[in-house]
């Protein structure tokens, strides 16, 4: 880690160690002693909440494979089942399930918190980027696991999500019928979604690690955007940033629970607790809550723009709505890292929040009329923001003045709140 | 070393390429099974065929079977349908075929195609949307009596499988 190491091994047991594996020093260095800026605030324990609910999913996910069985004919049944017979079942289950919600609503929270501080800037190209990938991988792993109840909404899902790939010119039906491994979705498909859905999340867990390294080379970023300067900006890990996150996990517990043990399948959608009927498509298919911004982008396309027909453009359009996330580092050219001293970018980026909530919601929405007309709006807006605000706005931008260092910042605050 | 990799490559230089080169090939070698494992299998693919009796469905009927896991249409069409489709000019199609094109000679009333939207896979409606022929619910693709593609973001026409007349009441599809 980058920081200047602490650690003293009391006992002969962590000299020993410290001499053969130093793990202990490595623990001690990264979640006790890690200098941490002393004016993070609530938005920054999302990332604590975060490394929880991984391990929520992990758990939960481990234990339904006990008995979940991956066939066309018994998946349905297996998860009905788990629901009704295994002890603790439906909690468990429903745990898993309103997790991923849970999951994604914190990884949005923290996606803009990034976005509105700035923090993914230099030197913290690398950290956002394996953010990025997480979220990424987060996708596909929640794709997958929505296919294995193997409801309605599941196998039309996996169906529309698999058919993404034939969009793409020449290869696109081979990579299709190599991913689906038939003619359509079926047992083949359902089997290896399965084996994926088991193995990704150990792919994050992989990247969460290089994420948090990244993140300790440089450190936190924090409200003002100001680096560290001195040992007085910052407190200790342990146990000011601690007890601070564990505080914010028991508060979104609330919440959590609410959901598992009193509306377990509020967020679920009726058409999946049907058995997946190749012959039928349900008819309004909508994805998981989580996943509607990006369908929304998808279905705004629905012109042909030169060679490229409006499938292919919508699924460019789809995946570009993320991909552009990786270029943000070097899109932003404002020097001013925080948007609290960015008096113009605040209302580029609340009108970019807002436009992506509105996406959220018209991607529910029948793709028609004044619907379609929303949807194609907020798409514009939304490249616009990342394509042409965040690099040409810092030209015409005025920024307030920075503090000189974040004991300052918190200084002159608590002084200003005294004299009211 | 840049003195060195100035000089003529010697015997050991091409021993380490040919060792690398080797192992390039064998680690292809072994990942393309595991790649294409994933492919469809054998029990997949011997699904071809299906043959179809006609001779039971009623003008204006349709029945759908499944074909590779897929439904297909097999519609009998009223006399209005066909004239309907026959009457709409090339130029206002996206993919333009004519209604010949969709049907075997002789045998213009049976329009068979495969019932997948050719947008995202999804199942269309029969006898729906604002040709009266097929819509698909999910991102409102319309289709005609002819399984044209007429308007939505559908790329092409219901796609028409490969299958013959084996006599005037039975097909083969595939």
């Amino acid at each position: 880690m980058a920081h200047q190491s602490n650690y003293k091994p009391n006992s002969g047991f962590e000299k020993w160690m410290d001499e053969r594996l130093p793990i202990i020093r490595l623990g001690y260095d990264s979640f006790v002693d890690f200098p941490s800026p002393k004016n993070l605030n609530y938005w920054w324990t999302f990332g604590a909440i975060l490394a929880i609910f991984l391990v929520i999913q992990i758990v939960t996910g481990i234990v339904l494979a006990m008995s979940y069985t991956p066939h066309v004919d018994l998946a349905f049944n297996s998860v009905e089942h788990i629901r009704r017979d295994v002890n603790w079942g439906r909690y468990i289950q429903a745990a898993h399930a309103n997790g991923a919600s849970f999951f994604f609503f914190a990884v949005y929270v923290h996606i803009f918190r990034g976005l509105y501080y700035g923090s993914y800037k230099a030197p913290r190209e690398v950290l956002w980027i394996l953010g990025v990938t997480i979220f990424l991988l987060m996708m596909a792993t929640a794709f997958m696991g929505y296919v294995l109840p193997w409801g309605q909404m599941s196998f039309w899902a996996a169906t529309v999500i698999t058919n993404f790939f034939s969009a793409i010119p020449v290869v696109g039906d081979t990579i299709k019928t190599l991913l689906v491994g038939g003619f359509a979705v079926d047992n083949p498909t359902l089997n290896r979604f399965f084996s994926l859905h088991y193995l990704l999340p150990f792919m994050i867990a992989g990247v969460v690690g290089l994420h948090i390294w990244a993140l300790h080379v440089p450190g936190n970023n924090n409200p003002t955007g100001v680096e560290v300067k001195s040992k007085a900006d910052t407190v200790p890990f342990h146990p000011y940033l601690t007890m601070k996150d564990l505080f914010a996990v028991m508060v979104i517990m609330i919440p959590f629970a609410w959901f598992v043990f009193f509306a377990p399948d509020i967020l679920g959608h009726p058409d999946n607790y049907i058995p997946a009927n190749p012959l039928v498509t349900p008819p309004h298919i909508v994805p998981e809550w989580y996943f509607l911004p990006f369908y929304a982008i998808l279905r705004a396309i629905d012109f042909n723009v030169g060679p490229i027909d409006s499938k292919l453009g919508g699924v460019i359009m789809m995946f570009g709505s993320i991909v552009v996330w990786f270029f943000v580092p070097w899109l932003d050219r404002s020097k001013v890292r925080s948007g609290a001293f960015r008096p113009m970018f605040k209302w580029f980026y609340w009108v970019w929040v807002i436009s992506f909530i509105g996406l959220t919601y018209l991607g529910a929405q029948p793709a028609e009329g004044v619907y379609l007309f929303f949807a194609k709006l907020c798409t514009a807006y939304y490249f616009l923001y990342f394509l042409v605000i965040l690099p040409f706005l810092p030209r015409v931008e005025v920024t307030k003045p920075l503090p000189a260092s974040i004991s300052e910042s918190v200084l002159s605050k608590s002084a200003s709140q005294a004299a009211e | 070393m840049a003195t060195q990799s100035k000089s003529e490559p010697n015997r050991r230089d091409f021993l380490y390429f040919a060792t690398g080169a080797v192992g390039a090939v064998g680690a292809a070698a072994v990942a393309w099974p595991l790649v294409d494992q994933m492919n469809p299998d054998a029990s997949t693919l011997a699904l071809a065929s299906i043959e179809l009796d006609l001779s039971s469905i009623e003008v204006g009927q349709s029945v759908t079977v499944k074909w590779r896991g897929k439904p297909v249409f097999v519609r009998r069409r009223t006399a209005s349908e066909i004239e309907e489709a026959k009457a709409v000019p090339l130029e206002d199609l996206k993919d333009p075929q004519s209604d010949a094109e969709r049907v075997k000679e002789g045998h213009e009333e049976w329009l068979v195609m495969i019932g997948v939207c050719t947008h995202l896979g999804c199942i269309p409606v029969g006898e729906a949307g604002d040709y009266k022929g097929w819509f698909c619910p999910c991102h409102g693709s319309h289709y005609d009596t002819a399984g044209r593609i007429r308007k939505g973001p559908a790329p092409e026409n219901l796609i028409v499988p490969d299958y013959a007349f084996l006599s005037d009441t039975l097909i083969k599809i595939g």
